[in-house]
């Protein structure tokens, strides 16, 4: 082999390296914890009157640390509910079965998020379950249009 | 006024003779991508002349528009307090659009046009007519390994680009600015998503090495024999791949997006 060949191929593997390393470095930092692609997890239901402007990929926290994510969003053509469908990591899976799920802003202005309040029962959810006790959204809009309402009132 | 129509008429058939000649060109490398995999060889040779050679370039490139990302992003985010976000704001804007785009666009004017010089001057040193005379296929031995290089090479320059970007947003964030590491990456962890964001940008970069090296073969291939067309070859693979790069990319963000 020449001297000029191994130089070229020598930069080239370097080249390979470097690019596979990047991707690496991407794929790295992109996995945070919060992000259930690379880990086990479990599915939930659970039935809104009214979901506000909840997003697909929006976080379900449990006392504030997000432990999964919303993975769908459908709505009941029959009982005119928004059905979200919640995957949530499988470390979680001791959620008593009269968990309640809320629909919560973080932030004044921020995007919206499920917070889960555990209950007290001895059961545990299963893969599949629903979530019987649900909060819809609290619409801003609303609250300030019920409070100019009293205030004309009064 | 129909002279005027004469010549529409003329340049639209030309344009759908060249678009067409494109298309039967490209479908002619098909059967031969499988077999250039028994001449590695020659395609390590070309990985080299337009991948390894472009990699100063992109890094360049990428970490300064890192920078740039950092300083502008700054300005906008502090009126609101939310500077812990900045590295969010500058990996996603990387890795989705910047990165695959500007990285094959340096692609397209570092190696492209190289690649459509060199094959064009070929053409017109009738070393392409000598090949086709010793029978050899000039489009396995010329065309596809070059073709196929650009393929490889274009993602990796991207993925190149995209973290030496992220260090520069780092660099000019962290250490100029004030923003606190720990809020850079973790919101980079947070914000960023493996499929959507930089799979989605992977996508893009490939589809858009594939435009970018069919064009750089096709052009220096079909040039004209002389020195004109040479450089016609090399003029018109920048402007042209250009275009497409842009082109797709407002196609495949609007197919990739989530929530459009």
């Amino acid at each position: 082999m020449s001297g000029e060949t191994r130089a070229i191929d020598i930069s080239v593997g370097l080249f390979i390296l470097l690019g596979l390393g990047s991707v690496v470095f991407l794929t790295s930092q992109t996995l945070g914890s919060g992000d259930l692609s690379n880990s086990a997890s479990y599915t939930l239901h659970a039935r809104f009157d009214h979901i506000g402007d909840l997003k697909v990929r929006a976080p379900v926290a449990l006392a504030g640390v997000t432990i999964g994510r919303v993975s769908q969003i459908t709505v009941d053509p029959i009982e005119y509910q928004a059905i979200v469908e919640l995957r949530i990591d499988s470390t979680f899976n001791r959620l008593p079965i009269d968990t309640d799920a809320s629909i919560a802003t973080s932030g004044l202005l921020g995007g919206k998020y499920i917070e889960l309040g555990p209950g007290g029962d001895e059961e545990v959810l299963q893969n599949q379950d629903e979530i019987e006790f649900t909060q819809s959204a609290i619409l801003l809009e609303n609250l300030i249009g019920k409070y100019m309402l009293n205030a004309k009132a009064e | 006024m129909n002279n005027a129509i004469r010549a529409c008429w003329l340049s639209f058939g030309q344009f759908a003779a060249t678009f067409g000649g494109f298309q039967i060109f490209s479908l002619r490398l098909l059967p031969y991508l499988a077999k250039a995999v028994l001449r590695p060889r020659l395609i390590t040779e070309q990985i080299y002349s337009v991948g390894a050679l472009s990699l100063v370039l992109t890094m360049f490139g990428g970490f300064f528009v890192g920078t740039v990302l950092a300083l502008q992003s700054y300005s906008t985010l502090v009126e609101f307090g939310q500077v812990d976000s900045l590295g969010a704001f500058a990996s996603e804007a990387l890795v989705r659009e910047l990165g695959p785009v500007v990285a094959a666009l340096l692609f397209a004017g570092r190696a492209g046009s190289a690649v459509a010089s060199e094959v064009g001057l070929m053409r017109a040193t009738n070393q392409i007519a000598a090949m086709e005379l010793m029978a050899v296929d000039p489009i396995q031995r010329v065309v596809v390994p070059r073709f196929i290089a650009g393929v490889i090479s274009v993602p990796l320059l991207a993925a190149i680009f995209c973290t030496m970007g992220i260090l520069g947003a780092y660099l000019v964030g962290v250490h100029q600015l004030g923003v606190d590491a720990g809020a850079f990456w973790s919101h980079i962890q947070d914000r960023v998503e493996l499929y959507d964001d930089v799979g989605s940008g992977m996508f893009k970069s490939f589809v858009f090495g594939v435009s970018a090296s069919l064009m750089g073969v096709y052009e220096g291939y079909y040039a004209a024999p002389n020195a004109a067309g040479v450089s016609r070859a090399a003029t018109r693979t920048v402007v042209i791949t250009s275009v497409w790069i842009l082109l797709f990319d407002f196609v495949l963000t609007g197919m990739t997006m989530p929530g459009v």
